[in-house]
Protein backbone atom coordinates (compact mmCIF):
# COMPACT_ATOMS: atom_id res chain seq x y z
CA UNK A 1 0.00 0.00 0.00
CA UNK A 2 2.34 2.41 0.91
CA UNK A 3 4.92 1.45 -1.96
CA UNK A 4 2.16 2.21 -4.09
CA UNK A 5 1.53 5.55 -2.51
CA UNK A 6 5.24 6.17 -2.51
CA UNK A 7 5.58 5.17 -6.09
CA UNK A 8 2.44 7.23 -7.14
CA UNK A 9 4.13 10.60 -5.88
CA UNK A 10 7.10 9.80 -7.12
CA UNK A 11 6.03 9.20 -10.71
CA UNK A 12 4.23 12.48 -10.55
CA UNK A 13 6.47 14.54 -9.36
CA UNK A 14 8.84 13.34 -12.13
CA UNK A 15 5.66 13.98 -14.50
CA UNK A 16 5.56 17.70 -13.16
CA UNK A 17 9.16 17.98 -13.00
CA UNK A 18 9.40 17.23 -16.72
CA UNK A 19 6.66 19.72 -17.99
CA UNK A 20 8.49 22.34 -15.98
CA UNK A 21 11.64 21.91 -17.21
CA UNK A 22 12.85 19.14 -19.28
CA UNK A 23 16.37 19.56 -19.01
CA UNK A 24 16.90 19.68 -15.22
CA UNK A 25 14.29 16.70 -14.52
CA UNK A 26 17.32 14.76 -16.77
CA UNK A 27 19.71 16.24 -14.53
CA UNK A 28 17.79 15.05 -11.53
CA UNK A 29 17.44 11.61 -13.54
CA UNK A 30 21.06 10.85 -14.10
CA UNK A 31 22.00 12.22 -10.43
CA UNK A 32 19.36 10.30 -9.12
CA UNK A 33 20.62 6.75 -11.43
CA UNK A 34 24.32 7.36 -10.33
CA UNK A 35 23.56 7.89 -6.45
CA UNK A 36 21.46 4.53 -6.49
CA UNK A 37 25.01 2.91 -8.23
CA UNK A 38 27.08 4.23 -6.55
CA UNK A 39 25.86 2.72 -2.90
CA UNK A 40 24.31 -0.48 -4.70
CA UNK A 41 27.11 -2.54 -3.77
CA UNK A 42 26.48 -1.85 0.05
CA UNK A 43 22.85 -2.07 -0.93
CA UNK A 44 23.01 -5.45 -2.07
CA UNK A 45 25.34 -6.87 0.32
CA UNK A 46 23.26 -6.00 2.87
CA UNK A 47 20.37 -7.13 1.74
CA UNK A 48 21.90 -10.30 1.05
CA UNK A 49 23.38 -10.15 4.61
CA UNK A 50 19.67 -9.64 6.23
CA UNK A 51 18.86 -12.68 3.99
CA UNK A 52 20.98 -14.95 6.08
CA UNK A 53 20.57 -13.83 9.23
CA UNK A 54 16.88 -13.89 9.18
CA UNK A 55 17.28 -17.16 7.90
CA UNK A 56 18.71 -18.27 10.56
CA UNK A 57 17.36 -15.98 13.20
CA UNK A 58 13.56 -16.80 12.51
CA UNK A 59 10.85 -15.76 14.60
CA UNK A 60 10.29 -19.59 15.37
CA UNK A 61 14.13 -19.23 16.62
CA UNK A 62 13.18 -16.47 18.63
CA UNK A 63 10.02 -17.57 19.73
CA UNK A 64 12.53 -20.57 21.32
CA UNK A 65 14.45 -18.38 22.53
CA UNK A 66 13.22 -16.63 24.84
CA UNK A 67 9.61 -17.82 24.93
CA UNK A 68 10.49 -18.81 28.49
CA UNK A 69 13.51 -16.97 29.83
CA UNK A 70 13.13 -14.20 32.33
CA UNK A 71 15.10 -11.24 34.07
CA UNK A 72 18.59 -9.27 32.48
CA UNK A 73 19.64 -12.23 30.91
CA UNK A 74 16.39 -12.79 28.92
CA UNK A 75 16.41 -8.66 28.12
CA UNK A 76 19.65 -9.08 26.79
CA UNK A 77 19.50 -12.30 24.59
CA UNK A 78 16.08 -9.94 22.87
CA UNK A 79 17.56 -6.77 22.78
CA UNK A 80 20.75 -8.32 20.83
CA UNK A 81 18.38 -10.42 18.89
CA UNK A 82 16.72 -7.40 18.12
CA UNK A 83 19.76 -5.38 17.44
CA UNK A 84 21.36 -7.95 14.88
CA UNK A 85 17.54 -8.91 12.68
CA UNK A 86 15.33 -6.10 11.08
CA UNK A 87 12.16 -7.85 11.24
CA UNK A 88 9.84 -5.47 9.43
CA UNK A 89 7.18 -4.14 11.83
CA UNK A 90 4.37 -5.91 10.72
CA UNK A 91 6.07 -9.57 11.63
CA UNK A 92 7.76 -7.97 14.89
CA UNK A 93 4.68 -6.54 16.40
CA UNK A 94 2.10 -9.54 16.00
CA UNK A 95 5.19 -11.94 17.07
CA UNK A 96 6.19 -9.58 20.10
CA UNK A 97 2.18 -10.35 20.92
CA UNK A 98 1.76 -13.91 20.55
CA UNK A 99 5.31 -14.07 22.44
CA UNK A 100 3.68 -11.94 25.62
CA UNK A 101 0.54 -14.41 25.54
CA UNK A 102 3.12 -17.64 25.44
CA UNK A 103 4.59 -15.70 28.83
CA UNK A 104 7.13 -13.75 27.56
CA UNK A 105 7.81 -10.69 30.12
CA UNK A 106 6.83 -6.89 28.55
CA UNK A 107 10.26 -5.85 29.44
CA UNK A 108 11.52 -8.22 27.39
CA UNK A 109 9.19 -7.46 24.39
CA UNK A 110 9.82 -4.06 24.77
CA UNK A 111 13.41 -3.93 24.63
CA UNK A 112 13.56 -6.24 21.64
CA UNK A 113 10.93 -3.97 19.74
CA UNK A 114 12.93 -0.91 20.36
CA UNK A 115 16.59 -2.31 19.72
CA UNK A 116 14.59 -3.84 16.60
CA UNK A 117 13.82 -0.85 14.98
CA UNK A 118 16.70 1.51 16.17
CA UNK A 119 19.74 -0.50 16.16
CA UNK A 120 20.95 -2.33 12.94
CA UNK A 121 23.90 -4.17 13.10
CA UNK A 122 23.52 -5.71 9.89
CA UNK A 123 22.75 -2.48 8.18
CA UNK A 124 25.98 -0.81 9.59
CA UNK A 125 28.20 -1.23 6.66
CA UNK A 126 25.83 1.02 4.28
CA UNK A 127 25.30 3.56 7.40
CA UNK A 128 29.55 3.42 7.71
CA UNK A 129 29.69 4.29 3.97
CA UNK A 130 26.93 7.00 4.46
CA UNK A 131 28.06 8.71 8.09
CA UNK A 132 31.06 7.59 8.72
CA UNK A 133 32.07 4.80 11.34
CA UNK A 134 31.72 6.71 14.52
CA UNK A 135 28.17 7.59 13.71
CA UNK A 136 27.56 4.61 13.13
CA UNK A 137 28.76 3.22 15.92
CA UNK A 138 27.60 6.10 18.20
CA UNK A 139 23.71 6.07 17.19
CA UNK A 140 23.77 2.19 17.27
CA UNK A 141 25.68 1.62 20.94
CA UNK A 142 23.52 5.06 22.31
CA UNK A 143 20.00 3.29 20.67
CA UNK A 144 21.12 0.10 22.17
CA UNK A 145 21.27 0.65 25.49
CA UNK A 146 18.23 3.51 25.30
CA UNK A 147 16.14 0.63 24.39
CA UNK A 148 16.60 -0.79 27.87
CA UNK A 149 15.84 2.65 29.63
CA UNK A 150 12.46 1.99 26.87
CA UNK A 151 12.05 -1.67 28.09
CA UNK A 152 12.41 -0.57 32.00
CA UNK A 153 9.74 2.42 31.79
CA UNK A 154 7.25 0.44 29.82
CA UNK A 155 7.82 -2.61 32.16
CA UNK A 156 6.69 -0.16 34.91
CA UNK A 157 3.80 1.63 33.00
CA UNK A 158 2.33 -1.17 30.89
CA UNK A 159 1.38 -4.31 33.79
CA UNK B 1 40.84 -5.93 -7.59
CA UNK B 2 39.48 -2.10 -6.84
CA UNK B 3 36.38 -2.79 -8.48
CA UNK B 4 35.19 -5.74 -6.69
CA UNK B 5 36.09 -3.80 -3.31
CA UNK B 6 32.79 -2.60 -2.70
CA UNK B 7 31.42 -5.70 -3.90
CA UNK B 8 32.96 -7.86 -0.60
CA UNK B 9 30.28 -7.83 1.65
CA UNK B 10 28.41 -9.24 -1.39
CA UNK B 11 30.57 -11.99 -1.51
CA UNK B 12 31.30 -12.57 1.42
CA UNK B 13 27.40 -13.48 2.22
CA UNK B 14 27.56 -15.27 -1.04
CA UNK B 15 30.17 -17.40 0.06
CA UNK B 16 28.54 -18.31 3.69
CA UNK B 17 25.29 -18.73 1.68
CA UNK B 18 26.67 -21.92 -0.56
CA UNK B 19 28.57 -23.05 2.61
CA UNK B 20 25.27 -22.74 4.36
CA UNK B 21 24.01 -24.49 1.81
CA UNK B 22 26.60 -27.42 0.88
CA UNK B 23 25.51 -28.35 4.70
CA UNK B 24 21.61 -28.18 4.62
CA UNK B 25 20.20 -27.62 1.81
CA UNK B 26 16.71 -26.75 3.13
CA UNK B 27 18.35 -24.04 5.16
CA UNK B 28 19.83 -23.11 2.28
CA UNK B 29 16.37 -22.75 0.41
CA UNK B 30 14.89 -20.63 3.08
CA UNK B 31 18.18 -18.20 3.25
CA UNK B 32 17.31 -18.13 -0.57
CA UNK B 33 14.10 -17.34 -0.04
CA UNK B 34 14.17 -14.29 2.57
CA UNK B 35 17.19 -12.94 0.58
CA UNK B 36 14.29 -12.75 -2.75
CA UNK B 37 12.22 -10.94 -0.37
CA UNK B 38 14.43 -8.77 0.69
CA UNK B 39 15.54 -7.62 -2.49
CA UNK B 40 11.76 -7.79 -3.82
CA UNK B 41 11.22 -5.19 -0.59
CA UNK B 42 14.08 -3.35 -2.10
CA UNK B 43 12.48 -2.46 -5.26
CA UNK B 44 9.40 -1.32 -3.37
CA UNK B 45 11.11 1.41 -1.58
CA UNK B 46 14.27 2.63 -3.38
CA UNK B 47 13.59 3.18 -6.96
CA UNK B 48 11.00 6.08 -6.24
CA UNK B 49 13.06 6.65 -3.30
CA UNK B 50 15.94 7.99 -5.33
CA UNK B 51 13.78 9.06 -7.95
CA UNK B 52 12.27 11.73 -5.48
CA UNK B 53 16.22 12.22 -4.27
CA UNK B 54 17.06 13.04 -7.92
CA UNK B 55 13.95 15.93 -8.10
CA UNK B 56 15.12 17.60 -4.67
CA UNK B 57 18.24 18.13 -5.75
CA UNK B 58 17.43 20.02 -8.58
CA UNK B 59 14.26 22.02 -7.50
CA UNK B 60 15.24 22.13 -3.58
CA UNK B 61 17.21 25.41 -3.28
CA UNK B 62 19.93 25.18 -1.15
CA UNK B 63 18.96 27.62 1.02
CA UNK B 64 15.46 26.85 1.27
CA UNK B 65 16.80 23.67 3.29
CA UNK B 66 19.51 26.03 5.22
CA UNK B 67 16.78 28.25 6.44
CA UNK B 68 14.38 25.52 7.38
CA UNK B 69 17.06 22.75 8.53
CA UNK B 70 20.49 24.19 8.94
CA UNK B 71 22.30 25.80 11.38
CA UNK B 72 19.95 28.70 13.29
CA UNK B 73 17.22 26.98 12.09
CA UNK B 74 16.25 26.28 15.95
CA UNK B 75 13.26 24.40 17.03
CA UNK B 76 11.83 24.66 13.40
CA UNK B 77 14.10 22.72 12.22
CA UNK B 78 13.44 19.70 14.28
CA UNK B 79 10.24 19.90 14.27
CA UNK B 80 10.66 19.72 10.79
CA UNK B 81 13.31 16.61 11.00
CA UNK B 82 10.73 14.65 13.61
CA UNK B 83 8.07 15.12 10.38
CA UNK B 84 9.91 14.21 7.68
CA UNK B 85 11.00 10.90 9.81
CA UNK B 86 7.42 9.78 11.83
CA UNK B 87 5.85 10.38 7.96
CA UNK B 88 7.77 8.00 5.98
CA UNK B 89 7.82 4.28 5.85
CA UNK B 90 9.77 1.46 4.62
CA UNK B 91 13.24 0.00 6.41
CA UNK B 92 16.03 2.42 8.18
CA UNK B 93 18.43 1.74 5.33
CA UNK B 94 15.85 3.72 3.24
CA UNK B 95 16.52 6.45 5.01
CA UNK B 96 19.93 6.87 4.73
CA UNK B 97 20.44 8.20 1.21
CA UNK B 98 17.09 10.98 2.21
CA UNK B 99 19.62 11.81 4.84
CA UNK B 100 22.46 12.47 2.04
CA UNK B 101 20.88 14.68 0.06
CA UNK B 102 19.39 16.55 2.78
CA UNK B 103 23.18 16.71 4.23
CA UNK B 104 24.31 18.18 0.88
CA UNK B 105 21.59 20.86 0.91
CA UNK B 106 22.86 22.24 4.02
CA UNK B 107 20.88 20.62 7.44
CA UNK B 108 22.07 20.76 10.12
CA UNK B 109 23.57 17.16 11.48
CA UNK B 110 21.90 17.12 15.07
CA UNK B 111 18.26 17.74 12.66
CA UNK B 112 19.89 14.98 10.64
CA UNK B 113 20.38 12.56 13.91
CA UNK B 114 16.57 13.80 14.84
CA UNK B 115 15.46 12.45 11.03
CA UNK B 116 17.10 9.16 11.18
CA UNK B 117 16.00 8.47 14.88
CA UNK B 118 12.36 9.46 14.00
CA UNK B 119 12.53 7.41 10.54
CA UNK B 120 13.90 4.49 13.06
CA UNK B 121 11.40 4.12 15.35
CA UNK B 122 8.63 6.73 14.86
CA UNK B 123 6.88 5.96 11.89
CA UNK B 124 3.33 6.60 11.82
CA UNK B 125 2.26 3.65 9.86
CA UNK B 126 4.02 1.23 12.49
CA UNK B 127 3.02 3.58 15.40
CA UNK B 128 -0.66 2.72 14.50
CA UNK B 129 0.31 -1.26 13.86
CA UNK B 130 2.06 -1.17 16.78
CA UNK B 131 -1.12 0.12 18.96
CA UNK B 132 -2.73 -2.65 17.57
CA UNK B 133 -0.82 -5.44 18.54
CA UNK B 134 0.66 -4.47 21.51
CA UNK B 135 -2.05 -2.13 23.32
CA UNK B 136 -2.00 1.69 24.12
CA UNK B 137 0.03 2.26 26.73
CA UNK B 138 2.84 0.10 25.09
CA UNK B 139 2.95 1.96 22.06
CA UNK B 140 2.19 5.50 23.66
CA UNK B 141 4.75 5.05 26.07
CA UNK B 142 7.82 3.91 23.75
CA UNK B 143 6.77 6.75 20.97
CA UNK B 144 7.17 9.24 23.90
CA UNK B 145 10.40 7.87 25.30
CA UNK B 146 11.91 7.56 22.14
CA UNK B 147 10.79 11.10 21.19
CA UNK B 148 13.14 12.26 24.62
CA UNK B 149 15.84 9.70 23.92
CA UNK B 150 16.18 10.48 20.00
CA UNK B 151 16.23 14.18 21.06
CA UNK B 152 18.97 13.64 23.69
CA UNK B 153 20.99 11.11 21.98
CA UNK B 154 21.22 13.34 18.93
CA UNK B 155 22.51 16.00 20.63
CA UNK B 156 25.28 13.83 22.81
CA UNK B 157 26.20 12.04 19.42
CA UNK B 158 26.72 15.63 18.04
CA UNK B 159 28.28 16.96 21.08
CA UNK B 160 31.14 14.00 20.63
CA UNK B 161 31.95 14.04 16.85
CA UNK B 162 34.53 16.51 16.25
CA UNK B 163 34.22 19.13 13.65
CA UNK B 164 36.21 17.61 11.57
CA UNK B 165 34.64 14.37 11.60
CA UNK B 166 31.69 16.46 11.03
CA UNK B 167 33.05 18.29 7.87
CA UNK B 168 34.35 15.06 6.37
CA UNK B 169 30.49 13.55 5.97
CA UNK B 170 29.50 16.74 4.84
CA UNK B 171 32.21 16.64 2.01
CA UNK B 172 31.32 13.45 1.18
CA UNK B 173 27.95 14.05 0.35
CA UNK B 174 29.00 17.44 -1.24
CA UNK B 175 28.00 15.85 -4.68
CA UNK B 176 25.31 13.67 -3.94
CA UNK B 177 26.44 11.30 -7.23
CA UNK B 178 29.29 10.28 -4.50
CA UNK B 179 26.83 9.64 -1.73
Amino acid sequence: MFEILLYAAAVSLLGLSYYKDREKTKKGLKKAWKSFLNVFPAFAGVLALTGLALSIISPDFISRFIGNSTGFLGMLTTAVIGAITLIPGFIAFPLAASLLEKGAGITQMAVFVSTLMMVGIVTMPLEIQYFGRKEALLRNAFSFLFSFIVAAVIGVVVS
Amino acid sequence: MKKLKPYMLLILVVIADLIVFAGSPDLGKVILKSTGTNFAQMLGVIPPIFLLIGLMDVWVPREKVIKFMGEGSGITGVLLAILLGAAAAGPLYAAFPVAAIMIKKGAKFTNILVFLGAWSTMKIPMFLFEMASLGYAFAITRLLLSLTGILLMSWLINKLMSEDEKRNIYAKHSDVARG
